[in-house]
């Protein structure tokens, strides 16, 4: 698929390596900002409180 | 095609993988970034508060610090035996959002300095990390509660490890669910082992003294840091210079 993706993006080589490498920021500051604190709560290593 | 299914399968596999790493790495060491940078601005607006002339007690509430939200931080901690330059704010609440901007206060205990148990809890690990060294702390250490009145000086009278679902830890009298308290207590849970929820970690303390703000001067905080008792690499050492409306 990423060769696809490859295929996809315009430009020469190195406008095609910049591309990724914005895509691949953009998917990191979507995970650390809204996907991973969301997902964190989940899991079960977090808690520090005795009860409920 | 098989070729090209093996291919496929092969790249969403590293991609999983990748992702993992990703949250690795935002769990053990960016929720420590953005957490210490958010708890240390409210340590920041709390000592801020507490300095301002007028009665009553201050709390930084959602409208000084938006991550707030619809809960307060209302006290700092601190504990000598985890740096002279260690204080963390004190959240009412004990929920995920509360314990990522500090200490939480487990809402129905004692308040701080009351007769009862102040209890909070903090994060062993990640989001700042607060309780990170709580093994560390020995009877007889300090930890100290301000609050914009006075300022609690408890002492560590001991520890356990006991399962989450022991909440007798917190009880009025620890351990003894049910029994009118007489004593100022305060304690300290935290999870146990570090990067596991399987067991917690609680110290327990008893209130020695009340100062009113406004008398609590730089010996105060000597005669605090001294009494912290042996520290193995010292870091009571360098005693942050206090003043009396405790601003700095």
């Amino acid at each position: 698929m990423y060769a696809a993706l490859w295929r996809a993006l315009p430009g020469p080589r190195w406008a095609r390596a910049v591309q990724c490498l914005v895509l691949a920021a953009l998917v990191v500051v979507v995970l650390f900002q809204w996907v991973f604190p969301a997902v964190a709560p989940l899991l079960p290593f977090n808690d520090n409180t005795v009860g409920g | 095609m098989i070729r090209r299914v093996v291919g496929w399968t092969g790249e969403v596999l590293v991609t999983l993988g990748v992702l993992v790493l990703l949250f690795v790495a935002w769990q053990l060491w960016w929720t420590d970034v953005v957490a210490e940078r958010a708890q240390q601005q409210i340590v920041r607006s709390l000592t801020h508060d507490f300095a301002a002339e007028g009665p009553g007690p201050a709390a930084v509430t959602g409208d000084t610090y938006p991550g707030l939200g619809g809960s307060r931080a209302f006290a700092v901690i601190r504990v000598p035996r985890f740096g002279a330059d260690y204080a963390r704010p004190v959240v009412e609440g004990v929920d995920a959002p509360q314990l990522a901007l500090g200490v939480g206060h487990y809402e129905g205990t004692a308040r701080p300095g009351r007769v009862g148990n102040f209890a909070v809890a903090g994060h062993r690990t990640t989001y700042g990390r607060p309780f990170h060294d709580i093994d560390t702390l020995r009877p007889g250490d300090r930890v100290i509660v301000e609050t914009k009145p006075r300022v609690f000086v408890y002492e560590v009278t001991g520890d356990e490890i006991v399962r989450p679902w022991q909440t007798e830890v917190i009880a009025p009298v620890p351990d003894e669910v049910g029994a009118r308290p007489t004593e100022r207590l305060l304690t300290m849970t935290s999870c146990h082992p570090k990067y596991s929820a399987t067991y917690r970690y609680v110290t327990h303390a008893r209130l020695v003294r009340t100062v009113p703000r406004a008398r609590w001067h730089l010996e105060d905080w000597d005669r605090v840091t001294d009494a912290a008792g042996p520290a193995g690499p010292d870091p009571a050492a360098a005693p942050v210079p206090r003043t009396a409306t405790g601003g700095s």
